[in-house]
């Protein structure tokens, strides 16, 4: 009788086998077929592998362990076809963005900056998505995390909860332009306000609301029920326990929600072309006059349609994504510092 | 539910059950709600009442029309083919961006060493950040020639499943490729909100699966996600209604036919945001009325295919670990 | 911590670029000039997209003689443009079509009740770029372009076509063409062109949306464009300036008197050709588009500035008054052509320029 407690595995060199005899069997299939170039021989390969691997550790290791390579092979995979994507859309922003992108684009606004030359700046735009963002967060990440707090804390599954919830579903399908056309109408057309960029706030507050209410729920329900029931067994109110046990577990999660909700939004150009009056010039106030916004910088460079003006876009959009890379840091050190210490 | 748990009992022990902090505390949370429902209501009533005029100057019917001309002296449009471009594009893209999202959120969480799994979080979530209208430009130059291949592979070889028969020799500005955008565009909101519900997973759970001699997929499937579900259905809804809602980068792409036709491969389609960008600037007053009529139905498009997501959560409530 | 460290550091030169005023609105280095004077005040305009890059140059020279000014000019199209003329939201809109009948009420309302006059002021021209390898002269007549366009004519090798270009090697490849995905002003100016020459071969609706069956829209004409150019055998209808910053060809047009190049010099031969159909200042045109003279490029687009003629803030009717005055002057006027636009000429330019006067 064996006393082997382990089965039997696969050799080491397995990977690289199976690799290299997928690869090769595909593109032999492409050569002779003449399929769909590079992407499609990767996806065959990545086909022959899985059945090859699954095949192969079916008759040595067994069912379950051939699953699980299966899956483990899927995960990585997954991983791949998401990266791909991102590292050739970065690749183009930055290699085409880069050639703009210095001190002076940072520093200048486009006024009296002709389309068809180059030269001018972001920063009137710069400007004014800092403060169309930074007000619409102001606005919404309390009223978004009171609103989950009120689901998850509070009702207990009554009509208004069921109907808030609800409500904020569907407010992820509002179409960003329609939230501007909302601002558009109400706030300028009927209360008779000045297209402005505190319009475009208010626009923006409505996209990012149900994404904050539901990341934040989500995070919220996950909060182990022990931790609550300790805290209100000493006594402590349950506000209290809340502000103090509740959150700083799931600040993690509601601060990569915000900062989903943030980079969407600050990204938006339909709602900004409706609720702001586009400016080459700077102003730094959001409560009168027209004011530029990066999205709507980008959008204005590309229907210029000039070799100068497409360099400006893509600069504005590498631009974008910095400013974006460092609220996210910046928000991601916040949340390791209120987080509990583990 | 959880909530059952902390709340005191109606007959608490002590005199004064409710205190004064607490009261407030939940009046603003309810405030914060109300506020909320009387966003949407009014969204919902200015919309109705925008779009009303439209219907009545409507010489054809509204559903079943697929023709989109409101600014004629007879004036015929309906959403036809811009619900069935809507639901095609949102339904590739969720087909490809739900079992992508979710795998590399499972990678990055469990699988991933631990050093990387940050970057690769980052990396991802830097998808987010992206301005649709620059998601918008890199399909059109980038992925458009880069994907046509897999369009005509499509055509070629499984050109006998109608949806994938292309009849004209362009592969080019199609739902398809609309989808694959769409799919890229939603996939860090699925990854990022699945991933931070795969790390709230009790590690009890994680190791007493690892303990009793599961595999890591095992481990997976029994303990990360029947925990997760709910997160993961959440995570793809908010995926959803911004695959639906997608203005400016499915404008750029698509050929905006007005025509429902079934033939993903080929140049057409045309979906509700991406008609209203559209058709938005030289839209006469019947015009605007009709896209805000189109709109109205987006928005209630979502709150039926939300009705349906609570009513899938609601049944699986009881395998949620949460709970 | 180094990580952190890095972290706090961007975090604080971000705060400090964008908190601290160190912007700059000083770009100067542009050599145009406009009449130097001390305007002062804040403009704001928006409308057709057509015009756009016109308007930025013309704003650039503006506000460099009068750096107490700024016009702020949002191509948002031109429906949306007359909508937030008669809305107040600005002072003057562009617009590729004169005011309609149902606009002219809400108008004179914006106007304190006085008359909104159409100024045309920016002049384009239509082209038809193609990109067939090996062709480098093409010549369209509105028949076979209507052909093309609503997939009746579907190879580039079809004898319609072939008897239009004889001696020029075409091929047997299939007509991919591009049409705008978007409502726009060249649309309705391409059809009305199809429309008044070859009725009997297009018979669809105009206007500005595009009805004909077939073919792959773009969205803008950079998008066209660029779908021309990335598109082999395929056609497409652009503004002027789209086919020179792209490096496609257009097509020549014979309209019936000999095939004609699209410059700008032969479209504004076209316009200043038109007869006025407005009354007073209102200087709404009537094109004819079926002129073959074999020097007139048929296919064209005029943007109108509609304003008050009286009833603006007086502030306001001033400052719009300077401005229209700039660029309708023969300085103004001359750049256009050089930026891929048609500038309006002779006894129409005297027009606009009266009508421009009696802005009060």
């Amino acid at each position: 009788m064996s006393t082997q407690l382990r089965g039997s595995i696969l050799p080491k060199w397995f990977a690289v086998a199976l690799a290299g005899l997928s690869i090769g069997s595909a593109v032999m299939i492409e050569r002779t077929t003449s399929v769909a170039g590079v992407g499609g021989t990767i996806t065959l390969a990545v086909l022959l592998y899985l059945v090859l691997q699954t095949t192969w550790s079916f008759t040595v290791e067994g069912r379950r362990h051939a699953i699980d390579r299966l899956f483990a092979t899927l995960m990585y995979s997954s991983f791949v076809i998401a990266a791909l994507p991102l590292a050739t859309l970065i690749w183009t922003v930055v290699s085409k963005g880069i050639k703009e992108l210095d001190m002076n684009f940072l520093s200048h606004s486009m006024r009296s900056v002709s389309p068809s030359k180059p030269g001018g700046g972001v920063y009137h735009a710069l400007l004014g998505t800092l403060e169309q963002v930074g007000i619409a967060t102001l606005i919404a990440v309390p009223i978004g995390i009171l609103t989950a707090l009120y689901l998850v804390e509070y009702a207990r599954g009554g009509r208004l909860a069921k109907a808030i919830s609800f409500f904020v579903d569907v407010m992820t399908g509002v179409p960003s332009i329609v939230a501007g056309l909302f601002i558009y109408t109400a706030f300028v057309l009927t209360f008779g306000f000045d297209r402005s960029g505190f319009a475009a706030a208010l626009a923006l507050t409505i996209l990012m609301l149900p994404v904050i209410v539901r990341a934040t729920e989500e995070m919220l329900k996950i909060v182990p029920a022990d931790l609550r029931e300790a805290s209100l067994a000493l006594g402590i109110p349950k506000w209290k326990t809340i502000l103090r046990i509740v959150l700083p577990t799931a600040i993690g999660g509601i601060i990569t929600g915000v900062m989903l909700a943030v980079a969407r939004v600050a990204g938006e150009t339909a709602p900004l072309l409706l609720t702001t009056f586009l400016s080459q010039s700077i102003n730094q106030n959001p409560f009168a006059g027209p004011q530029a916004a990066i999205p709507t910088f980008i959008w204005d460079q590309i229907s210029s349609a000039t070799p100068a003006s497409l360099d400006r876009a893509w600069a504005g959009a590498l631009t974008l994504i910095l400013l974006i890379m460092v609220f996210y840091g910046t928000a991601k050190l916040i949340a390791r510092y209120y987080a509990p210490k583990a | 539910m959880t909530q059952g748990l902390i709340d005191p009992p109606k007959s608490s022990i002590s005199g004064s059950a409710v205190r004064r902090g607490d009261q407030i505390f939940r009046g603003i949370t309810v405030g914060s709600g109300l506020l909320i429902l009387l966003v949407m209501t009014s969204i919902g009533i200015f919309l109705t009442w925008k779009a009303l005029p439209s219907f009545s100057h409507n010489s054809s019917n509204f559903f079943t029309e697929s023709q989109w001309f409101p600014d004629q002296d007879t004036p015929i449009f309906g959403i036809a083919a811009l619900a069935f471009g809507t639901f095609v594009a949102a339904i590739i893209a969720m087909l490809l961006a739900m079992p992508t999202g979710i795998g590399t959120s499972l990678f990055i969480t469990f699988y991933a060493p631990k050093k990387l799994a940050g970057v690769m979080a980052f990396f991802i979530d830097l998808l987010a950040a992206v301005p649709s209208i620059i998601f918008g430009l890199w399909g059109l130059q980038f992925l458009m020639p880069h994907s046509e291949g897999v369009a005509r592979w499509l055509d070629r070889y499984l050109g006998f499943i109608p949806i994938f028969q292309n009849r004209t020799d362009l592969y080019t500005k199609s739902l398809l490729i609309a989808g694959i955008v769409l799919a890229i565009m939603i996939l860090p909101t699925i990854s990022a909100i699945s991933r931070e519900v795969f790390n709230q997973v009790p590690r009890s759970h994680v190791e007493a699966a690892l303990a009793l001699g599961a595999t890591r997929w095992e481990m997976v499937r029994m303990a990360v996600l029947p925990f997760g579900r709910p997160g993961i259905i959440s995570a793809s809804m908010l995926g959803l209604g911004r695959a639906l809602g997608e203005t400016i980068a499915v404008a750029l792409i698509l050929s905006a036919v007005f025509e429902v036709n079934p033939h993903i491969t080929e140049p057409g389609g045309n979906t509700f945001a991406a008609n209203i960008a559209l058709k938005w600037n030289e839209a006469g007053p019947n015009g605007l009325s009709a896209l805000i009529a189109s709109g109205l139905v987006l928005f209630l498009i979502t709150l039926g295919v939300n009705s349906v997501a609570r009513g899938i959560i609601a049944r699986r409530k009881d395998f949620s670990g949460a709970q | 911590m180094k990580i952190t460290r890095i972290a706090i550091a961007t975090v604080a030169i971000a705060t400090t670029l964008s908190l601290t005023a160190c912007g700059s609105d000083n770009n100067a280095s542009s050599s145009a000039s406009a009449p130097a004077g001390g305007v002062t005040g804040a403009l704001k305009a928006s409308g057709s997209s057509a015009q756009k890059n016109a308007m930025a140059e013309w704003v650039n020279a503006f506000q460099t003689a009068n750096p107490g000014a700024t016009i702020d000019y949002q191509a948002n199209g031109s429906g949306a443009g007359v909508q937030d003329f008669i809305n107040a939201q600005t002072d003057f809109a562009g617009s590729d079509s004169a005011l309609k009948p149902e606009e002219v009420a809400g108008a004179a309302a914006r106007c304190a009740g006085n008359n909104a006059i159409d100024i045309p002021m920016v002049g384009g021209a239509i082209a038809l770029a193609y990109n067939i390898d090996g062709v480098d002269s093409l010549v369209l007549d509105p028949k076979t372009t209507a052909g093309i366009f609503t997939g009746k004519i579907t190879k580039w090798n079809d004898p319609a076509i072939a008897a239009l270009n004889a001696g020029v090697a075409l091929p047997a490849a299939t007509i991919a063409s591009f049409h705008r995905s978007d409502s726009s002003g060249t649309t309705d100016n391409f059809t009305k062109w199809l429309i008044a020459t070859t009725p009997d071969t297009y018979t669809l609706a105009g206007g500005k949306d595009w009805v004909a069956p077939g073919g792959q829209g773009a969205k803008g004409s950079d998008g066209v464009a660029s779908s021309v150019a990335s598109t082999k055998n395929s056609i497409g209808y652009m503004e002027l300036s789209f086919v020179q910053t792209q490096n496609l060809k257009a097509a020549k047009i014979d309209n019936g008197g000999g095939a004609v190049e699209a410059t700008s010099d032969a479209a504004a031969k076209t316009i200043a050709a038109a007869t006025v159909k407005g009354t007073g200042n209102d200087l709404a045109l009537n094109i004819d588009r079926t002129v073959a003279d074999g020097a007139s490029y048929p296919i064209v687009l005029v943007t109108y500035e509609i304003t008050c003629e009286k009833g603006l803030d007086a502030a306001q009717a001033a400052l719009v008054k300077s401005f229209l005055t700039y660029t309708s002057s023969d300085e103004a006027q001359g750049a256009l052509s050089g930026a891929g636009y048609v500038p309006i000429t002779g006894d129409l330019l005297t027009k606009v320029r009266a009508s421009v006067a009696a802005i009060s």
